[in-house]
Formats: C-alpha cells, structure tokens, sequence
C-alpha cells in the first residue's frame, strides 16, 4: 500500500511536472524539426511565465495569461527566426543564447516587484470521471490542471501533423534538405517561421503554466533550467512529439524523486540524468547509421538557407 | 530607379567591423536607459555615476581587473576554438572542472607547499582540457553535435559540484552551509595590495594571449586553423586533419578555461561553493569577449575589460539604485542582439539600380 501511494504520488507530480516541459519539448522538436536550433528555450519561458503572472494577476483572468505568455514568447520567437532565417547568419547559437540571457535579465528587473505577491485566480482543475475511475491508476489524474490535457492533446494532433500530412512532409522536408523543398515549391522560409512560432508559443505557454497554476506567484528565475531540459529532452525523444510525451513525464518524475528521495539518493545525481541520458541517447543513436537514418535527425539542422547562393 | 538588398561579396574592413561593434555597444546602453526611465531614473545620472564608481574608483578599477581575469582566460582560449568553427559553448562547465579539481589538490591531495600553487593550476588545466576534450571524441566519433554536448556538460558539471559540495565535500567545519572547508593558506593565491586581483591567474593569462597570437600568427596549428577557417574542405586536400586541429584547439581552450577556475577558487573564495557564486556566467559571456574581438587574441584583453565593467556597473546599479543585478544579463543580451543585426548588415549592400539587367 505503501508502495501504492508512492507510485501514484510520484506518476501524478510527474504530470505536472512534466507538462512545461512538454509543451516547450513539442515547440522545440517543430522548431529543430524544420531546421532552426533555438537555444532560447529558457529565456521564451522565462519571458511567458512572467508575462503569464502579470497578466492573471491584473486581469483575473487566468486564460488571459496564458495567452499573453503565448503573445510574448511568440515575439522573442520571432526575433530569432528574423536573425536565423532572414538575416541567415551561422550563429544560431548565439542568437538563442542571447535570448536567454535577455529573457532572464530582464523578467529578473522587471519582476522585482511582483515576487511573494498571491495569485488568486488559477486556471480550472479538469476532474474526469472517466480517467479517474480507472482502477488503482486513477488517482493519477485527480487535480490536474486543464493545460495538462490540453498538451496530451497537443502532442498527438502535432505528431499526427508531422508525419501524416503534407504539412508535415513541408516542416521534414525543410530541415531535411531545403534545396530539395524548395525546388519542390516549399518556401522554407516561411515553414521555418511558422515552426520557430509554434516554439515560441509553447515555450511561452509552458511558462504560463508554472507561474499561473503549478506555483501560483512569481520568483526571479523560476523556470530553473527548465528549457534547457527541454533541448536535452528534444534529442531524448528523437523529435517525435509522441516519444516527446513519456520522456517529459519521466524527466518530470525525476523532480518530484530528486525531492522524495533524498534521504537516501543526493537529489543532484537524479538532476544529472536528463542531460547525461541525452548525451548517451545520442552516442546510441548515431552508433547505427540506419537507426540514424530512420528516426530522421533532420539533417540541415542549425544551417541556414540561401536560396540566392545555390 | 529601385534598390534591391544583394550580398555583399567583400569582407567588411577592419573599421567597418570596428564602428558596427562600437554602436551596438552604443544602441544596448540607450535601450538600458530606457529601462531607467522606467524606473523614473534619470539615464544620464545613472550613466555618470556607475562610471564614476567603477572607472573613477581605486576600488572599482580593481574588481574590473579581476573580473576580467576568467573572462581573459575563457575568451583568448574560444576564439581560437571559433576559428576552426567547433561550438563550444561549454566554457562554463570547464570553468567549474577547473575549479573542482584545484579544489581536490588544495584539500585532499598532499603535494608540498611549495608546490601546492602549480598543481593546482595543473589540476585545474587538466579538468577543463578533459571536459573540451570529451564533445571533440563525441563528434568525431560519433558526429554529435558539439553545440548539444557541450551544453549538456555544463549542466553535468554543475551537479557533479552541487553534490560534492552538498555530499562527501561537505566542510565539517561549515555549519551546515554547502561549502567544502577552507583551503590552506599554501592554497590560497596572492593578491595585489588590498585588492581582489590574484595576480598569478592574470599573468598565467596575459601569457596565454601571447602564446595564442603566436599560434595564429607563427606556429603549424596557426596555419591549419585558418586553413580550415576558411575551406574545411582546402583542409582536407592539404592533408590537415579537422578533428586533430579541433582536438589541440580544444585541450587549450578548455584548460583555459579550467585555469580561470581554478584561479576563482584559489584567488577569491578560498573553497569550493554554489557553482552561480564561482563562475557567475563568465563561460557564456566569454562567447561575447571572444566575438567582440574577431580573430584578434591581442584584442580580448580589452572586450574582457569591457564585459567585466558591465558586471561590475551591474553591481554599482544594484548599490545605488537598488535595480537587480539582472540588468547585466539584459545588457550582455542586447548586445549579442545588435552584435547579430550588424554581422548581417555587414553581409548586405543595398544596390541602387536604374534598370534590371
């Protein structure tokens, strides 16, 4: 019974824990999936968690800060899909770098005054009476926050996108090869802002979702690495939003562990795995050239198209 | 007549790239006036006494200097790496590897006093090399992307110190905090006067940019890194290896790197503590030292002076004004956003043209 409990606690906080996570794992995986490495993951969060706050907290309206989050994460996005895929310069890297940087900073001096204020309004707890009368794992969904299923359905209908329309064959095509996408009459670029959006967005929500329901409030760097989580968990699911669902909720869990266990486990050696884990991940995956091949590493990731230079 | 935007085939002179770096310096500090605005300060006060604090005070000048030191160290060692154009964005856990192993030599190994300084900087050189070392294997191995690994290290170098420091490091004689115990006195560098400026890291550092320009300029590696720079394929042809060259470029970058920190837990802290409080950031703002100087190593040591001014303004504005020190990040990222703009508008030439040809 014992053991019951546990399980279920853990499995219930993995949720929670793990929705943010998903939701910015998803926008990556779309991002990265089209081309795009975006490295401001943290900084998109940051930005939307604090946005979220304010908002709910001006407003009352808790829906109203999810969609200023998704309104302010999308614009950070856009401006690394400017720099990335107009300006097309090779540093990528640096330009989500520097969206980190700024997002942290500047939600850390604009903020200051809104740390320890409460936050009344919550977004609505979804009770289902179906999931929850199902034996022994039902518990698990009692007091979940809407945004949690919202994700779960996010997850398939962008996994469904992704490989089972044409859409989805313009987002691979152009990360894959986007000379071939663009003979074909994809315009990449276009693709490749839609994708870096949908991150934007994500990352942004996902922010929403810690500052309005996880822990109502507002505190200076409360995303805690969680987007860099994110890129780890990206490569982790091998960017496929339905793999993307029980790696979130499994790096989820270990919040929720590192926490429960430490009497006996340092809770450092579990914060570890997410980034360890994805470096091993990696060595597996490109051990085999097929196994590489068939969970299609999107090949032109992190290169920008000329159109004019070919 | 109509314009069109068309790259621009030249390569942007030395005072083109001079002037462009010198206004996105110039436009991040006009945006930070505005967040003073906001906060009914008045920007050009503000402006005046953070300069009067930190440039026009003894001890001002002296934090610059030593905040300067890491930054000198990360940035030389990844300019050189950015030449060969690997990513490595893992400075700051080599920073945090360089500082846990100078911390195992000051309290636990038993070297002789006399000898405790060098291997701890040996120590120190080694760790970091090792943490550059490994994303090199992976990619060539593996062809991992160095981007990913090197950033996932340093997230797995600041749990492995978060344990240590938290676990079997724990000083018995810290009440409780998470700190490991005081060095020895034979640890501890020695400073400048009454400052915080461990003197022995700058000048292992001011060496260290001599030695590089040197590399770019005189030695063998010098010539296959620019070789590579410009055609990793006229590399190949000519027989050089890229991973070799990355490999030497790395061990030297990321020992840097491990020496700076070894030279922050020896210099200032005196023990190994909260990886924020040892390196606060200085591995990612390298990147800014190493991109403002281009492929000048001579160069760094004034875009390191430069960046540890914006740290140390950041703690003046705090004292003063009581704005968080945040506001070094919002500089340290506006300046990497108009650093960006103006590379692209480096690239680009508007043509002015009277009829299609």
């Amino acid at each position: 019974m014992e053991l019951q409990t546990f399980i279920i606690d853990t499995l219930s906080r993995a949720l929670a824990y793990g929705t943010p996570l998903l939701l910015g794992t998803l926008g990556e995986i779309y991002c990265e999936r089209s081309g795009v490495l975006n490295l401001g993951v943290e900084g998109m969060m940051i930005l939307g968690a604090f946005a979220g706050f304010v908002t709910t907290y001006a407003t009352g309206n808790p829906f109203l800060g999810v969609l200023a989050a998704a309104i302010v994460g999308g614009s950070a996005s856009m401006i690394h899909a400017f720099f990335s895929i107009t300006i097309k310069t090779n540093i990528q890297v640096v330009s989500g770098l520097a969206i980190t940087f700024f997002g942290l900073g500047l939600t850390g001096v604009l903020g200051r005054g809104w740390e320890g204020k409460p936050l009344d309004a919550s977004l609505p707890i979804i009770g289902s009476p179906f999931l929850e009368s199902i034996p022994v794992l039902g518990p698990i969904f009692s007091g979940q926050s809407v945004l949690v299923y919202i994700s779960i359905g996010l997850a398939l209908i962008l996994w469904f996108i992704l490989f089972k329309t044409s859409w989805g064959i313009s987002i691979r095509s152009a990360g894959e090869d986007p000379e071939a996408a663009d003979a074909l009459g994809v315009n990449t670029s276009l693709v490749r802002y839609l994708c870096v959006l949908t991150g934007g967005v994500l990352a942004g929500i996902g922010g929403a979702y810690l500052s309005i329901d996880y822990r109502p409030s507002w505190t200076q760097g409360m995303t805690v690495g969680m987007g860099w989580i994110v890129i780890a968990l990206t490569i982790f699911s091998f960017w496929n939003p339905l793999a993307a669902l029980i790696g979130s909720y499994l790096f989820g869990s270990l919040f929720y562990l590192s926490f429960k266990l430490q009497p006996y486990l340092a809770p450092e050696l579990l914060m570890i795995m997410p980034y360890l884990t994805t470096i091993l991940a990696l060595v597996l995956l490109n051990c085999s050239k097929t196994f590489r091949r068939r969970l299609g590493v999107p090949a032109a990731l992190g290169l920008p198209y000329n159109r004019e230079e070919k | 007549m109509g314009f069109r935007i068309e790259k621009n085939p030249a390569v942007p002179s030395r005072m083109v790239v001079f002037s462009f770096s010198v206004l996105s310096l110039f436009l991040a500090s006009a945006v930070i006036g505005i967040i003073f605005l906001a906060y009914g300060i008045n920007p050009i006060r503000a402006y005046t006494d953070v300069l009067s604090k930190t440039l026009g005070s003894f001890y001002g000048l002296s934090e610059i200097i030593r905040k300067s030191i890491p930054l000198l160290l990360c940035g030389a060692g990844l300019l050189l790496v950015f030449r060969t154009s690997f990513w490595n964005i893992g400075a700051e856990g080599q920073i945090l590897m360089g500082a846990l192993a100078a911390t195992w030599a000051a309290l636990f190994s038993n070297f002789p006093d006399f000898l405790l300084i060098p291997c701890l900087f040996l120590f120190g050189f080694i760790a970091g090399a090792v943490w550059g070392f490994i994303p090199t294997v992976l990619k060539s191995r593996f062809r991992i992307s160095e981007v990913i690994t090197t950033l996932m290290m340093n997230y797995i170098a600041l749990y492995i110190v978060l344990f240590l420091i938290h676990g079997p490091w724990k000083g018995k004689t810290m009440r409780g905090f998470a700190y490991t115990d005081k060095f020895p006195a034979s640890a501890s560098l020695p400073l400048i006067g009454n400052t915080r400026i461990h003197w022995p890291t700058l000048i292992i550092a001011l060496i260290l940019v001599a030695a590089i320009y040197i590399i770019l300029t005189r030695a063998k590696l010098g010539y296959e890194i620019k070789v590579i720079s410009q055609s990793p394929k006229a590399g190949r042809y000519a027989g050089i290896s890229y991973f070799k060259t990355v490999f030497w470029v790395m061990i030297i970058s990321g020992g840097a790197a491990g020496l700076a920190g070894a030279g922050e837990v020896a210099g200032i802290h005196h023990l190994l503590r909260h990886p924020n409080q040892i390196s606060m950031g200085y591995g990612y703002t390298a990147i800014l030292v190493a991109w403002l100087a281009r492929s000048n190593p001579v160069i760094t040591i004034m875009t390191a002076l430069l960046m540890a001014f914006i740290f140390v303004a950041g703690d003046t504005i705090q004292l003063s004004f009581g704005l968080p020190s945040q506001i070094v990040n919002v500089s340290t990222g506006l300046i990497l956003f108009f650093l960006i703009l103006s590379e692209g508008m480096m690239r680009y030439r508007i043509s002015w043209k009277s009829k299609e040809g």
